[in-house]
């Protein structure tokens, strides 16, 4: 599953606008976006705890997933965040402090690989039901439903790929999409496990 | 053999040899109310208000190095509950709080007195727990006590639905208690010890910042040990009082938004910081901002990875154990040949003497109102320094941290991070349950005292003979102090009429209450009320409403920038 949330207001915004301005300065302000993969015991409420402590501590989530891993113990979980390096290193630290998170890697400190899987049903008649066929293929996707009127298309890469995808095809034909928020792995030896 | 959930329950409370059980009845915890009774090691408290058991715990924690244990029922039990977890919480104070749950098969069916409470308490518990099968309980129990005692200290929820506490298993308690996901650094890095060694030695205007970590880490004498051995100034925090000896030469007093100008000034002109189980809250350095403006070395030892460079970069961070890490520096002080440079020592110590003739904390006691400070200071007297004391929240209780020299830790209870009005009575009555025979001050304010007032019939039941020293000025001081100086005087909803007559209420619940008017008989009142060892004294003293708590840093100000006193405005 993945669930995405809007930006955190800005400093400025908040009551306590003077104490957060201060603490702004000692950190680096410029915000980078940053692959978070950790692996939490899969028990009820561990998503909970890991959400809560984003939106209690003001850190933003771009997409979160979740799914349990070959061994059924343990969850991995992918978030996507951004921040400056002072804020991932207290977003890192404090997921650690989390009792049930067994482990915790930030991805994009090393070469690492990300897929997001994207569904989108479009309006497949007349003329747009060749080129959306053919869009399908340039970007590698699937068509997985027809129907006379629709395609639903599989698709996967990374976001700027999904974002090229839903940019390339005509807006309004465009019926829904749905993203699964993006997964993590490191490359090579990097081996997030237990 | 074979036995119910609540009698594994109260099995497991026996086996963490839990004495005292604060809590108050109700439906989903009846079956454990039941075993109660049956048995008398466990000695159950029952309090006038959930907030109170959990202060109470709390309390009883705070003053010793054991972990507080309350108990309540499910839905307004457990929403009462959550100040009382969030104080602990924000104070990393030990505590196991069991809960009641409406039975398994009502769970999300929005039954009789069902709350999440699980989901409440999450944010404001180091972990909890919803016990789903009778068979889990054992193990669960024994789990919260070693998360609750274990690492950075704090509260720990269990949450036990009523049919498991009737259902029926084999009771084994685990021997010990192992967890992939949790392992607390407890030793120190010993590069980077060394490298914190050679920075004090080379310091030449050192400064040692405590905070509660070095109360709770039970760290007070090797903090004393290392810190005399050093011949550095030391400040504590509001927490940490009591961590380093207030009567010492070398103690430069509390810092702060109320801290003495002596410690602020030494924290912000130092070159080498040491700070140890504290964490650089805004009520400590004021503005991040105007704090860094000053260049210094900073080596911060505590056992909570994010406390460190959370507010303030550190230069040598040190995760571990306080005790574990302030032995090793020790250790290896004594085995080193070097020894800090005692001609910048001198003068650093010359400055310092310098700062400290400013006097912050003067005040004058004439013949007309009673001074909150005097009370404080007579307090101090009359108990020899070696009372617990207890505080609400608000100017008595700067007051209190300011005026009583604790000498030793665990003496000083009360709620400095989540600053919760309500919390003395009740902590005082934990406190005292915990340390029979020994003096223990409530000091409090007409606002703090009421918010948990009922709580005198507990103490009234329990033969808790707590001295209640009010320091009554008919505001809410704090606030009034805040409206006064950045609100134009424009005391709104700060001045409470109609105040009950607090000797009589006292009386009322049984108790000896007396009113003291006047500066002279302060010191006799006081001297009275701690001879009364079987009686609850309850001291109302009418004080002048119109002092200020000073020094003061305004909120978000650096902390230089203090008011000393009023001729400063």
């Amino acid at each position: 599953m993945g669930i995405r949330l809007r930006p955190f207001p800005e400093p400025s915004q908040t009551l306590d606008a003077q104490w957060l301005r201060g603490l702004m300065t000692i950190q680096n302000k410029t915000p980078m976006r940053h692959v978070i993969s950790l692996l939490i015991e899969n028990e009820s409420g561990a998503l909970s705890r890991v959400s809560g402590l984003f939106s209690a501590r003001g850190y933003n989530i771009e997409s979160l997933t979740v799914a349990p891993t070959e061994d059924a113990s343990l969850s991995r979980m992918t978030i996507v965040t951004s921040g400056s390096d002072d804020i991932v290193e207290q977003i890192t630290k404090h997921l650690n402090k989390l009792v049930e998170v067994v482990k915790v890697v930030d991805l994009s400190e090393s070469a690492h690989i990300e897929r997001e899987l994207m569904l989108v049903k479009v309006r497949a008649t007349g003329k747009d039901r060749e080129e959306m066929k053919r869009m399908a293929d340039i970007f590698r996707g699937r068509i997985i439903d027809v129907t006379d009127t629709s395609y639903v298309i599989e698709l996967t890469g990374n976001q700027a790929k999904l974002d090229s995808f839903v940019g390339a095809i005509d807006a309004s034909l465009i019926l829904e999409t749905v993203r699964s928020g993006i997964c993590g792995v490191g490359r090579g030896d990097r081996v997030l496990k237990v | 053999m074979v036995i119910t959930g609540a009698e594994i329950v109260i099995r497991c409370l026996q086996e963490e040899k839990v004495d005292y059980l604060f809590g108050y009845p109700g439906g989903a915890v009846l079956y454990i109310y039941d075993e109660l009774f049956k048995q008398d090691s466990v000695r159950h408290v029952l309090v006038r208000h959930e907030q109170a058991a959990i202060h109470a715990a709390d309390g009883y924690a705070r003053s010793t190095e054991k972990v507080g244990v309350a108990l309540v029922t499910s839905g307004p039990g457990a929403t009462n509950a959550v100040t009382g977890i969030a104080t602990a919480f924000c104070d990393s104070i030990p505590m196991v709080v069991i809960s009641g749950q409406v039975p398994s098969a009502a769970i999300g069916q929005d039954a009789f007195q069902e709350v999440d409470t699980v989901g409440i308490t999450r944010p404001c518990v180091k972990h909890n727990f919803l016990v789903r099968d009778v068979r889990e309980i054992a193990e669960t129990i024994k789990k919260a006590f070693y998360l609750a005692r274990t690492g950075r200290p704090g509260p720990v929820l269990v949450d036990i639905p009523k049919d498991i506490t009737a259902q029926k298993c084999e009771f084994v308690y685990p021997q010990s208690v192992s967890m992939r996901s949790y392992n607390p650094t407890i030793k120190g890095h010993q590069g980077q010890i060394k490298k914190a060694l050679q920075l004090l030695l080379e310091a030449k205007r050192p400064m040692v910042y405590a905070g509660g970590g070095v109360v709770l880490g039970d760290a007070a004498d090797k903090l004393t040990a290392l810190v005399r051995k050093l011949g550095f100034p030391c400040t504590n925090t509001l927490m940490g009082l009591g961590g380093y000896p207030a009567t010492d030469r070398q103690f430069v007093g509390m810092l702060g938004m109320h801290g003495n100008y002596e410690a602020n000034m030494g924290m912000h002109y130092c070159d080498v910081l040491l700070a140890v189980g504290a964490r650089f809250d805004d009520r400590v350095i004021g503005s991040p901002a105007h704090f860094a403006s000053e260049p210094r070395k900073i080596i911060h030892i505590d056992i909570d990875p994010s406390s460190i460079s959370k507010r303030v970069k550190v230069d040598v961070p040190i995760v571990g154990d306080v005790g574990e890490v302030l032995g090793e520096l020790l250790a290896l002080l004594e085995g080193a040949s070097e020894r800090p440079d005692q001609e910048s020592l001198g003068s650093w110590w010359k400055q310092i003497e310098e700062w400290r003739r400013r006097d912050c904390l003067k005040f004058s006691q004439g013949d007309g109102l009673i001074k909150p400070q005097y009370v404080i200071q007579k307090l101090w007297e009359v108990t020899g320094g070696d009372a617990f004391v207890t505080s609400d929240v608000g100017q008595h209780q700067m007051w209190a941290a300011q005026y009583y020299k604790f000498d030793k830790p665990r003496r000083w209870v009360n709620s400095g991070g989540l600053g919760t009005m309500g919390f003395g009575l009740p902590a005082a009555m934990g406190v005292q349950l915990a340390h029979p025979g020994s003096p223990v001050a409530c000091v409090t304010g007409e606002g703090s005292i009421q918010m948990n007032i009922q709580e005198l019939s507990t103490c009234k039941q329990f033969r808790l003979p707590i001295k209640v020293v009010l320091l009554n000025n008919g505001y809410l001081g704090m606030v009034r102090q805040w409206q006064e100086l950045f609100h134009g005087n424009r005391y709104s909803e700060s001045y409470m009429d109609a105040l009950p007559d607090f000797s009589k209420l006292a009386a009322a619940y049984g108790h000896v209450g007396l009113r003291v008017d006047k500066p002279g008989d302060v010191e006799g009142a006081l001297r009275e009320a701690f001879k009364q060892k079987n009686d609850l004294v309850f001291l109302d003293f009418q004080v002048d409403a119109t002092e200020n708590v000073y020094p003061m840093v305004q909120g978000g100000k650096g902390l230089t920038d203090m008011i000393l006193s009023a001729e400063d405005l």
